[in-house]
């Protein structure tokens, strides 16, 4: 009898070649999406060399880090405001027309972030392999798919080949029990086990997310929680998939239909980590008594619960000069910090249940005087779904901003930035310095956390106003 | 790209742990659409003020700094975003090795693909280089070792294949094009 992890069971079904000690296996790819920033020096390979993409039936593109957010710039004929944005938007659109790749153009209905809409179509399904070139790629695994970010350089090796030369990764279980206390949420969950394994916690593994607490999420909460592997240094999360997953996928627009459905349901049931498979680590978290969880420095790793205070590192320059980064000092807590920007979206917090959550604090109640609070759907389908629910009316009540879909501020490459020195409390995936402007100074939390800190204009536990 | 076999130079140090892609080159500067061009915005919000000019105490603008082509950097180096910008500046600047204890994993990948060299070392070797800037130092791909002036040698871990590739100066595209039997004859039993 087998006793194969999951990662283990996808692995093995893609390997073209398998590893050797001189060389790393082939890895088929079964789904490589492309977006406008890390694809253009790829094509330019291919043109050199002159190759075609090999599966451009595998092979999708949209575009999503450097378009604009205002209706107006996608919408209205006004130019996109960064002139280098624009000649990379255009680029994008002559290699996918030149090399017969499918785009999901800036006006199209179902355009957005690249790792919300994967998903939301129903092309990350269970058992594939998928790649991007973005680190945020681990997102997908959410589905039981080993999906995980590449290099511009790889971009190249998979358009012209549809494969990778990859050494295998080591196999972290994280373990999690205990149910979510209200107002915590998948993404407390996911900083809280970055603060616990550290930012290269993962390195060189691919983690696979277990035990009742993850079954318990939904799809939503359980991409938040692969979404952010990298930011433990994994480059791929995986969630065995399951009635959760399959119900999800049901009626997806390129998920299988009729008896292909039938089909791959019976595969993709063969996926869960066989009873005493072994990872080479493990890891246990019990989720119970966890809170809302905010950061106070300058990388993901560096994160407490809400009520807490900031540690002391005596002797630890590297700890000083991130919280002199942030203008914090140790001792101190977070929690009622003045907020100046807060963001709602990104591939971590953009879809639909994270514009509810962000909405059910900000009913009736009001963006703090001198917060400007932007919230950016994932996609535009988000978009619609949040607008068939009223949801973009509760935002624009409150004094908030409601814009079209895109990566946006999370990092600031289409303009949306927080100004230097200021302080955004940000459902983003990284706190860097600089990330989200030059100077700025994010704090990562839950869009509850979120919107609970925009109406009191200070750090605050949503609880306080649930 | 030109075969490596040996790298001689001078260190910089850069004593800062868990440098992510974004310190690297911020994300502003990844509108561009080819991969020349970017050393003269690595580090860039390190290396200047607010207002553009440089910061005089940042180690790259030390006159010292000058033709160093090994970067010693603190603790995880390369963590966060895969942009490929990243080892494309490094080099562009002149770098062709980072030395640290940790490397990230796609950041790794990367600069193995641009002949920039991730030298990961123990502790101790790394407390030694991080205390001497400007130490000259010998990295050699043959015994896949790193050298100290004091004559100290240690061996750092380099993915066969990937050795291969540099020492020859091959790329993987090449590699990869050759398998297509293979490609087609999976993609047969596939069925798709």
């Amino acid at each position: 009898m087998s006793r194969d992890t999951l990662f283990e069971k996808v692995w093995r079904r893609h390997e073209v070649v398998a590893e050797t000690p001189d060389a790393p296996a082939v890895l088929y790819i079964d789904l490589h999406l492309i977006h406008e920033v890390t694809s253009p020096q790829a094509f330019t390979v291919l043109r050199e060399r002159g190759l075609k993409v090999r599966r451009p039936d595998l092979t999708f593109a949209t575009m999503d880090h450097s378009t604009p957010t205002r209706t107006e710039q996608v919408f209205g004929g006004a130019p996109i405001a960064i002139e280098a944005a624009a000649r990379q938007v255009r680029e994008l659109e002559v290699n996918c027309d030149a090399f017969g790749v499918e785009l999901l153009g800036l006006r199209h209905a179902r355009r957005g972030i690249v790792h919300i809409i994967g998903p939301e179509l129903g092309l990350t399904q269970p058992g594939k392999t998928v790649v991007c070139g973005d680190s945020h790629t681990s997102t997908h695994g959410a589905l039981g798919a080993l999906a995980f970010g590449i290099g511009t350089t790889e971009v190249g090796h998979v358009l012209a080949t549809q494969c990778l030369l990859q050494r295998k990764p080591r196999t972290l279980a994280i373990n999690v029990s205990g149910e979510l206390a209200a107002g915590v949420t998948a993404k407390d969950l996911i900083l809280a086990i970055i603060g616990r394994i550290g930012v290269a916690g993962g390195t060189g593994h691919v983690i696979e997310y277990r035990g009742e607490t993850i079954r318990a999420l939904d799809m939503d909460e359980r991409m938040t929680v692969c979404n952010m592997s990298i930011e433990a240094g994994a480059r791929a999360g995986m969630i065995a998939p399951d009635e959760t997953t399959y119900a999800y996928l049901a009626s997806r627009p390129r998920a299988p239909q009729g008896a292909a459905w039938e089909q791959a349901l019976e595969e993709w049931r063969q996926l869960p980590t066989d009873a005493g498979a072994r990872f080479d680590r493990e890891v246990d978290i019990n989720a119970s008594q966890l809170e809302p969880m905010v950061t106070y420095g300058t990388n993901p790793g560096m994160v407490m619960p809400i009520s807490g205070t900031i540690p002391q590192r005596p002797g630890d320059a590297m700890f000083a000069k991130s919280l002199a980064y942030m203008g914090f000092e140790p001792g101190r807590r977070v929690a009622e910090q003045p907020v100046d920007v807060v963001f709602v979206g990104s591939c971590t917090n953009g879809r639909l249940s994270d514009l509810r959550d962000a909405a059910s604090v900000l009913r009736g109640r009001k963006v703090a005087a001198g917060v400007q609070m932007l919230v950016v759907p994932g996609s535009q389908q988000v978009k619609r779904e949040a607008e068939a629910e009223g949801l973009h009316r509760i935002f624009l009540e409150a004094g908030a901003q409601w814009r079209e879909s895109g990566c946006s501020m999370c990092l600031g490459m289409n303009g949306d930035l927080v100004p230097r020195g200021h302080y955004a409390v940000s459902t983003s995936n990284r706190n860097f310095e600089g990330r989200q402007g030059v100077g700025a100074r994010t704090l990562l939390a839950s869009p509850l956390t979120a919107a609970a800190s925009a109406v009191r204009g200070r750090v605050t536990d949503p609880r306080e106003l649930m | 790209m030109d075969p490596i076999t040996t790298l001689r130079s001078r260190t910089a140090v850069l004593p800062v742990s868990d440098i992510d892609t974004d310190q690297i080159i911020p994300a502003r500067f990844l509108t561009t659409t080819t991969r020349s061009g970017l050393g003269a915005h690595l580090f860039a919000d390190w290396r200047y003020g607010s207002d553009g000019a440089p910061q005089a105490d940042f180690v790259l603008n030390r006159p010292e700094a000058k033709g160093c082509s090994i970067l010693v950097a603190g603790n995880n180096f390369g963590c966060g975003s895969s942009r490929e910008h990243a080892p494309w500046a490094l080099t562009d600047y002149g770098f062709r090795a980072v030395v640290s204890t940790q490397i990230a994993d796609i950041f790794r990948s990367n600069s193995l693909k641009n002949g920039l060299l991730p030298v990961i070392v123990d502790q101790g070797t790394h407390g030694w280089l991080m205390e001497h800037p400007g130490a000259e130092v010998t990295i050699d791909l043959e015994s896949t070792s790193l050298t100290l002036p004091t004559g100290q040698a240690v061996r750092f871990p380099l993915e066969p294949f990937a050795r291969y590739c540099l020492m020859n100066g091959l790329d993987e595209l090449g590699f990869l094009l050759a398998r297509d039997g293979e490609v087609r004859a999976y993609e047969q039993q596939r069925a798709f």
